[in-house]
């Protein structure tokens, strides 16, 4: 990252500017604190670090006073003027600076996956500025509200970041390349087209004038866009597709990077809280004068109807007041539901007459009951929690107007879904969305779990009862992980027909349980079946095509939605539904009697991707070849978020039953591949949190609450478990896939698959820790 | 008031004296790289070094830290983030989130200074810090570049 570095010219200005200016700028359309100091060089870093958390706290009153001064600057910025000296934009997505700096705008999150740069490198691509001056930063939903939704979605799920986002981002640098070209055209009073632009500069052909696009940028930013801009084909990219470093490293090697727990405001009170353990429990009191002389202590209160707060002056003072307060729950009617109790009621739907049906061809139930062989087996997957290594938190501020009434909502937080915050603020502070504003921090991991604002709900309740005061809301890790939304629960029977040849004829997967959909977006069930219970399983699509030709094939959902909130989870549905295919697939394979490689080559004969990276791993990790002694290997393959994955694990299980994960095989067609390297850092760490979920991950339920409450019970994947792997990205293109969570879902079969060639063992409930691989 | 040696500088704190250096670090002295991630010792997200050894700050009492002991925190780790790790951290990309970083940096920065040329074993053994994100591979492989031994 030498190359950012040396855009250090640009951050001493930004440092320099007043409180009152960087209050304004909180507020304003052109800049995102955030992530420009996140990737401002190395000692200008520092020096607008200090400006964000030390300058913000010399500011107590301008903060504030920004906040009112927001609007006209906004309109200012919005016609590409200067407003408190901020720099023009050429367009939404594209700042240039007087001296070359280019600032790129993000709208999506980067809690790791690595978007951030990829989609930089995107724009920077069309841009055709140098990659060296590049820096990001956010903008805020509040400002997106404004602007007519100019920078889309921000919603960061789903591995969607890069693939539903490319074409538009890339087609706002090439729209500032445009503008950029004509401005310097214009000056010279020659034709654009004579003129071209590359690495930053540009020249006019015909006499070798030169010029940068900051000298330019103020001018293009007052030009109209052009209607429509051409995209470069692919295989002409320069930066794009190349292993550029992350645009996001250096902070995290000092301790500067500034997580949403690491925020401050001045004057700002820290708040933990306790909702009540059991899921739809109630508050029903508290003993507030018990902890009143306990040093710190400000305020208790009820938050909703199932929490309650301390707010102190330190979080560490309000966290132990909150555990020293006499509390009174109403549990309600879920405290009689167990683990046991759950599992009973998913069992039912194995076999209920009832079910969505997600994908069919053929008549399977009637080929199985002809079928000349049958291979039948039940799976199940537990809930799990995210486990973020970053506990939920959110900074709340809410100012009144001169009597006293609520008038605006600021909110410091890491989200995964700025939009969806900003809708969750506006409502707990019964403020219009126009008065209220999400400012994004970079989270400590998000996996889903930041995209549901349960927690920010909370901060705003908080905040909303001592107006004028910012407020931290944090959560101690007990309550992370008992108040999570899980990894859906489910079981799943699978019947196999063979015919007299050994040929798969007929598969029928009843999957029963828990739907994502039902509990958090309700209005997007399809006549009260949730589509995405089947990723993985489709007939066709970007969520998971059935690669398999199986010529009688019924997949169904019975749903049973348990009173434990679901979520979205890295990989999720897939995770599960790759498990009960690839294992059950090698279940039928073993019965008979084929290679487990052989009999899904054949089904996948007419799926040329799937069997692609199938083959891929295949042939690296040498199958059919001897293992080295005492290792043995295991195959899984599926098709979700738009990318084509595949796995072959290796593994030895000891007599005593100690398994080693030796050496992990993966390949990932994504069709385009923006950052090559990043990519493999996406695959190797699926199989840290992969196999993480499938060797420890368990959340149990008794007396309906949560049995988990920290790592200690709820153990993650080590560095003396973690299994080399070797990523092979094989971009086919002419599509744009995720690439975050689908291989996740190999991880569990493929070491599933593996034990059982290690061991004859079938490993069909997760996680593995309730199982002994000890030989018998 | 009591002080603390941080970084190399002779801090004063307002704190109960059961307070977790933890948050005397994070709360009292505005050090925020430290990360608090479980409050039992069980990630290893808050490490500091105390005199040289690797440490835990969330179930360490304040109070026991002796007066004349040295403290150094992510932020002290090195001027200018010069320290070999992490310049074997940065050229080799390793951070994701970057949220247990600052912990796995310290407990790598310990481990070097006991066993300067560690094996893969001294790695597993010293490194027990949860990164979620998976960054695990590359952690090794920062340690043996920064050490100068083989991959």
């Amino acid at each position: 990252m030498k190359g950012a570095r040396s855009t250090g010219a640009t951050a001493p200005a930004r440092a320099s500017e007043t409180a009152s200016q960087m209050a304004s700028q909180t507020a304003s359309q052109t800049t995102a604190q955030t992530t420009s100091q996140t990737t401002s060089p190395r000692a200008p870093r520092r020096l607008s670090r200090r400006g964000f958390i030390g300058g913000a706290a010399a500011a107590a009153g301008t903060l504030v006073v920004g906040f009112h001064i927001g609007r006209p600057a906004l309109a200012q910025a919005a016609a590409g003027a200067s407003a408190a000296g901020i720099p023009p934009e050429v367009n939404a997505w594209v700042v240039i600076q007087p001296d070359d700096a280019v600032v790129i705008r993000v709208a999506r999150t980067e809690m790791g996956q690595g978007s951030l740069t990829g989609l930089a490198q995107l724009v920077a691509e069309e841009l055709e500025c140098d990659w060296a001056k590049v820096r990001t930063e956010y903008p805020t939903p509040g400002q997106n509200q404004l602007r007519g939704r100019v920078w889309g979605s921000f919603s960061t799920g789903g591995s969607r970041g890069i693939r539903e986002s490319h074409e538009y981002v890339r087609k706002g640098g090439a729209t500032a390349r445009v503008m950029l070209v004509q401005a310097a055209a214009n000056e010279w009073k020659v034709p654009a087209a004579e003129c071209v632009a590359s690495n930053s500069v540009i020249t006019h052909e015909p006499t070798g004038r030169r010029t940068t696009f900051g000298k330019v940028a103020g001018a293009a930013g007052k030009l109209t866009p052009p209607a429509d801009v051409a995209l470069k084909d692919p295989k002409d990219w320069k930066l794009a597709g190349k292993s550029v470093k992350r645009l996001d490293t250096l902070d995290k090697l000092d301790g500067s990077q500034v997580y949403g727990m690491d925020f401050k405001l001045p004057g700002m009170l820290n708040a933990a809280i306790k909702d009540c353990p059991v899921f739809g429990g109630k508050l029903k009191g508290f003993d507030a004068a018990a902890i009143a002389g306990k040093p710190g202590v400000k305020k208790v209160l009820r938050v909703g109807d199932s929490a309650v707060a301390v707010v102190a002056d330190t979080w560490w003072r309000a966290k132990t007041a909150l555990d020293a307060l006499p509390i009174e729950w109403d549990f309600g009617a879920n405290a009689n539901v167990s683990s046991a109790s759950i599992a009973a009621t998913l069992k039912e739907g194995l076999d209920a007459p009832q079910a969505f049906v997600g994908n069919e061809r053929g008549d399977a139930r009637g080929a199985l009951a002809s079928a000349a062989r049958k291979v039948e087996a039940v799976y199940a997957y537990p809930f799990q929690n995210h486990a973020t290594m970053e506990v939920m938190n959110a900074t709340v501020l809410i100012t009144t107007n001169a009597a006293g009434a609520p008038e605006r909502c600021d909110v410091w937080c890491p989200t995964q879904s700025g939009e969806a915050a900003l809708a969750a603020t506006a409502e707990a502070a019964g403020l219009p969305v126009a008065k209220c504003d999400v400012h994004k921090l970079n989270p400590g991991g998000g996996f889903g779990r930041r995209g549901a604002h349960d927690w920010l709900t909370q901060a705003v309740t908080v905040a909303k009862q001592m107006p004028g005061t910012p407020v931290k809301l944090m959560w101690s890790r007990e309550e992370d992980m008992t108040h999570g939304r899980y990894h859906p629960i489910t079981q799943c029977k699978l019947t196999a027909g063979l015919d007299a040849q050994g040929q798969l004829s007929a598969l029928h997967m009843r999957i029963s349980g828990q739907s994502i959909i039902a509990s958090v977006f309700p209005q997007n069930l399809q006549n009260g079946r949730d589509p995405a219970t089947f990723q993985g399983l489709n007939a066709s699509g970007p969520e998971g095509t059935f690669g398999y030709a199986v010529p009688h094939l019924l997949i169904d959902h019975a749903m049973r939605n348990p009173h434990v909130p679901p979520g979205f989870w890295r990989g999720v549905n897939l995770n599960q539904n790759a498990v009960y295919l690839e294992c059950f697939i090698d279940e039928v394979a073993h019965a008979a009697g084929q290679d487990a490689l052989a009999f899904r080559q054949k089904l996948l004969a007419g799926s040329p991707k799937q069997l692609a990276v199938l083959n891929a791993v295949a042939e690296r990790a040498g199958w059919g070849r001897p293992a080295p002694k005492g290792v043995y290997r295991g195959l899984a393959q599926i098709m979700g978020f738009g990318s084509y994955v595949a796995a072959c694990a290796e593994v030895s299980v000891t007599d005593a039953g100690e398994l080693t994960v030796h050496r992990i095989v993966a390949a990932t067609d994504p069709g385009h591949a923006v950052n090559p390297q990043q990519i493999e850092a996406q695959v190797e760490g699926s199989f840290a949190y992969g196999l993480s979920a499938a060797l420890y991950g368990e959340c149990t339920v008794k007396d309906g609450r949560i049995e988990q409450t920290n790592f200690s019970n709820y153990p993650a994947l080590l560095m003396d478990k973690m299994p080399k792997v070797e990523a092979i990205v094989m971009p086919s293109g002419g599509f744009w896939g995720g690439v975050g969570e689908p291989t996740i879902a190999v991880a569990a079969p493929a070491v599933l698959n593996a034990i059982f060639a290690a061991t004859g063992k079938r490993i069909r409930e997760l996680p593995l820790s309730k199982h002994s691989l000890k030989k018998a | 008031m009591p002080t603390l040696n941080v970084n190399g500088t002779a801090r004063e704190f307002q704190a109960e004296a059961d307070t977790p250096l933890l948050w005397v670090l994070r709360e009292q002295l505005g050090l925020t790289g430290t990360k608090y991630g479980c409050g039992i010792a069980a990630c290893g997200a808050c490490t500091v070094h105390i005199d040289g050894v690797a440490t835990r700050s969330c179930v360490r009492p304040v109070s026991s830290v002796e007066a004349g002991a040295k403290v150094v925190t992510i932020e002290g780790l090195s001027p200018n983030a010069t320290h070999a790790l992490q310049k074997s951290w940065a050229a080799l990309d390793v951070p994701q989130c970057g949220f247990c970083q600052s912990g796995m940096l310290m407990a790598a920065a310990a481990l070097l200074k006991a066993k300067p040329k560690p094996t893969d074993a001294d790695i597993d053994d010293a490194m027990t810090n949860i990164c979620r994100c998976g960054t695990y591979n590359r952690v090794r492989a920062a340690i043996k570049q920064a050490a100068g031994v083989v991959a």
